[in-house]
């Protein structure tokens, strides 16, 4: 067979396959019941690819390991606690602010936003924020970026977790400290109307399933811009790029915004979600749990980072707690007389891979092309037709 | 110019929080004793924050790498001399020659185990990754660092845990113009300083210590001298693992509880300090500890505990961006 026709058999049973997968994924809620405990792992999972992708943006593409990105996942649920919630009971004469929320919603206390706004607002403050983090790691390089921006992560944490002792705007807290802030309103869209996660949790699924389609095509498209190639000619070499006329400020900067607005889209969506926020969820764990879905899938590989995100997320919110901490290893474990919980060692397991990838395979389970053919194949494309095949594709 | 700026500038930022404190002392009660109470308290920490700092300024001196998992170092050595005390049967009661034999014996122990630890970390997650693009050996780091943390998560359990007060720590020894001096805050001291004396002079006396500094400063020209490079590279990570160990002890002794998360605040703030005092440099790991542990001090007393970690980040991003090279060290090759 000549490799012409066999390449075009492939890409055949390749469409059928992504097709197949794609009605699967998209519809099966509907064979589970509304209130179902994997559809809530799934809506988990696939909120956290927002989140991997956002920081592959800045770790996979530009090279800039980021340890602190829970800071643009605390601004992003915060916006919700500030702005869809009765947080600031207070404003409008008690009267609230209301902006394209249900009827219900309407005659409660505080302010009140429609969840395009809350998203469009997490990306405007998240954005900020990763420009002011990002700022004072310019001069840096390595690894010392990696230490300045998780104490940034910290710092903010820390000010959310004592939030309740500073004041904003009049008598405002700036947070509900180490208490929650809740309830959280629920989503509430034009057309699909108000979402209630105590009913049904599919309209929930079907929302982060588009978010992360929207999420996605934004990811390619950045990763072909001019922008991302300058990401990635930044990763490469850096006095290179410059030379090139890169203007290393700027793609920088812009990198860390662009990773972190994403990270707030995924808190204002979670927000309502989990209908509750705690700044005490707010650790720098959870820094290292999405930069281990970066790792585990392959850095800068958009496809890779989905399916390390996907896997993280169900280890964490499945695997781990239902099926090791379950009833059948449980009771192989207490017949040898062993007591064990592995959900208390959750955060060692994610160490672990990070530690066996990094030794085993760096370049992760599914690698960016660009970067497998740099550890497999050397330097010269020259003698290898395939690289040749791949630097006119790219 | 530039120069005279950043280092009397991180000076003047370093004195704001003892100068307005001292002021407003002032004018409360006319005297400086709670300023002196929060200072003697902060050497103590600080004595302890120098002996971590000290593992992070050598490791970076050699290959250029955040020992992250240093903390963790540090927080199992705690753990051991912990478990140790009931071993050699040491309570608050033992008479003082048993009490300084056992806890003697104790300190050379935990130093052993938190030494073995660090070169074991150094041979299975840094060298394997020598050569690889320098955020890899990072990353591992952060790994090992979240697997030890779950190592004393299932030895005593995720919350703290009190251990006997062997020494009455608390204990007042002495009051001079109105500052307490606690049995603890000798203790960090007194086994602080000749630690520190004894690393310097092997590091610069002794013949492996120049095997250090040559590869320090050039690993390729040392191993062509023919130092064999990863004997000094393991052997760095075991002075580190001494000191962390000897923390650990002394936290155990001063705190009188151990935590399995205890490692990780104190190793950001110890590599703080070592970046303070400007990286690879082992008397201003020592300066920088003492710094940090006087600004945790007054920030616990004054500002609140929950607050001083967020404080000493603010100084480690200050010091990070103004000032790479720390108070006393020499240009480093990340201060770009």
């Amino acid at each position: 067979m000549t490799r012409v026709a066999q390449l075009r058999r492939d890409r055949r049973t390749g469409i059928a396959l992504a097709i197949l997968g794609a009605v699967a994924v998209a519809l099966f809620p509907l064979f589970r019941p509304p209130l179902d405990g994997l559809t809530n792992d799934a809506i988990l999972a696939l909120s956290y690819v927002v989140m991997a992708l956002g920081l592959n943006l800045v770790v996979g593409f530009a090279g800039l390991l980021d340890l602190g990105y829970v800071a643009f996942y605390a601004f992003g649920l915060m916006v919700t606690g500030w702005w869809a919630s009765d947080f600031f009971s207070s404003v409008n004469d008690e009267k609230g602010i209301h902006v394209g929320t249900s009827d219900f919603v309407s005659n409660l206390p505080g302010i009140h936003l429609n969840l395009l706004l809350l998203i469009i607002g997490a990306i405007i403050i998240c954005a900020t924020a990763g420009v002011i983090i990002g700022l004072p790691t310019l001069r840096l390089r390595g690894d010392y970026i990696a230490i300045v921006t998780l104490a940034f992560g910290e710092i903010i944490g820390r000010v959310f977790a004592n939030g309740d002792e500073i004041t904003i705007f009049g008598d405002n807290k700036l947070s509900n400290g180490r208490q929650s802030i809740s309830p959280i309103d629920q989503i509430n869209l034009p057309v699909f109307g108000e979402f209630d996660s105590a009913l049904d949790l599919r309209p929930y699924y079907w929302a982060v399933l588009a978010l992360v389609l929207v999420v996605l095509f934004v990811n390619f498209r950045l990763r072909d811009s001019r922008l991302g190639r300058a990401w990635i000619a930044l990763r490469e070499d850096e006095v290179a790029a410059a030379s090139m006329g890169v203007p290393l400020v700027k793609t920088k900067l812009l990198s860390y915004a662009a990773g972190g607005a994403f990270g707030g889209i995924s808190g204002a969506f979670l927000g309502p979600f989990y209908a509750s926020i705690n700044a005490n969820q707010f650790q720098f764990g959870f820094s290292i749990f999405i930069l281990a879905m970066v790792i585990l899938g392959g850095l800068g590989s958009i496809w890779g980072v989905v399916l390390g995100a996907v896997a993280l997320g169900f280890l964490n919110h499945w695997f781990i707690p239902d099926v090791l901490d379950g009833e059948f290893v449980k009771d192989k474990l207490d017949s040898f007389g062993l007591e064990f919980s592995f959900t208390e060692v959750t955060f060692g397991v994610f160490g672990f891979l990070l530690v066996l990838m990094m030794v085993l395979r760096p370049e992760g389970l599914l690698p960016e092309r660009r970067r497998q053919i740099e550890l497999t194949h050397g330097e010269g494309p020259l003698d290898d037709p395939q690289a040749a095949v791949f630097e006119a594709r790219v | 110019m530039r120069e005279f700026l950043s280092q009397y500038g991180l000076i003047a930022i370093l004195l704001i929080l003892p100068v307005v404190y001292g002021i407003q002392d002032l004018s409360d009660d006319g005297n400086l004793n709670r300023l002196g109470n929060n200072l003697v308290e902060g050497l103590s920490n600080g004595a302890i924050l120098a002996l971590i700092a000290l593992g992070y300024t050598l490791v970076y001196g050699i290959i250029e790498l955040i020992n992250f998992a240093h903390g963790e170092v540090f927080m199992l050595g705690s753990l051991s001399a912990a478990a140790l005390y009931s071993t050699f049967g040491l309570t608050p009661n033992t008479g003082t020659a048993g009490l300084v034999l056992g806890l003697a014996a104790i300190l050379a122990l935990a130093m052993l185990a938190s030494a073995t630890l660090n070169v074991m970390i150094e041979r299975v997650a840094y060298r394997p990754l020598r050569g690889a693009p320098k955020l890899a050996p990072l990353i591992t780091a952060v790994g090992m660092s979240f697997i030890l943390q779950n190592v004393g998560i299932l030895w005593i359990g995720a919350s703290q845990v009190a251990v006997p007060d062997l020494l009455g720590s608390q204990k007042h020894l002495i009051e001079i113009w109105g500052v307490t001096i606690t049995r603890g805050h000798v203790l960090a001291i007194a086994v602080t300083i000749p630690l520190v004396l004894l690393l310097t002079s092997f590091v610069a006396r002794s013949r492996l210590g120049k095997a250090m500094r040559a590869t320090a400063q050039d690993p390729e020209a040392a191993r062509l001298m023919g130092i064999n490079v990863d004997t000094t590279i393991s052997l760095t990570f075991l002075l580190g693992g001494l000191m962390a160990g000897a923390a650990g002890l002394i936290s155990a002794l001063y705190q009188t509880s151990i935590w399995y998360f205890q490692g990780f605040s104190a190793g950001l703030y110890a590599f703080t300090a070592a970046v303070m005092g400007g990286i690879g440099n082992i008397r201003g790991a020592v300066l920088g500890g003492v710094i940090i542990g006087v600004i945790q001090g007054i920030s616990d007393n004054r500002i609140g505990n929950d607050w001083t970690p967020a404080i000493v980040f603010v100084y480690l991003v200050i010091i990070m961006v103004f000032r790479p090279q720390g108070l006393i060290g020499e240009e480093t090759r990340e201060a770009g």
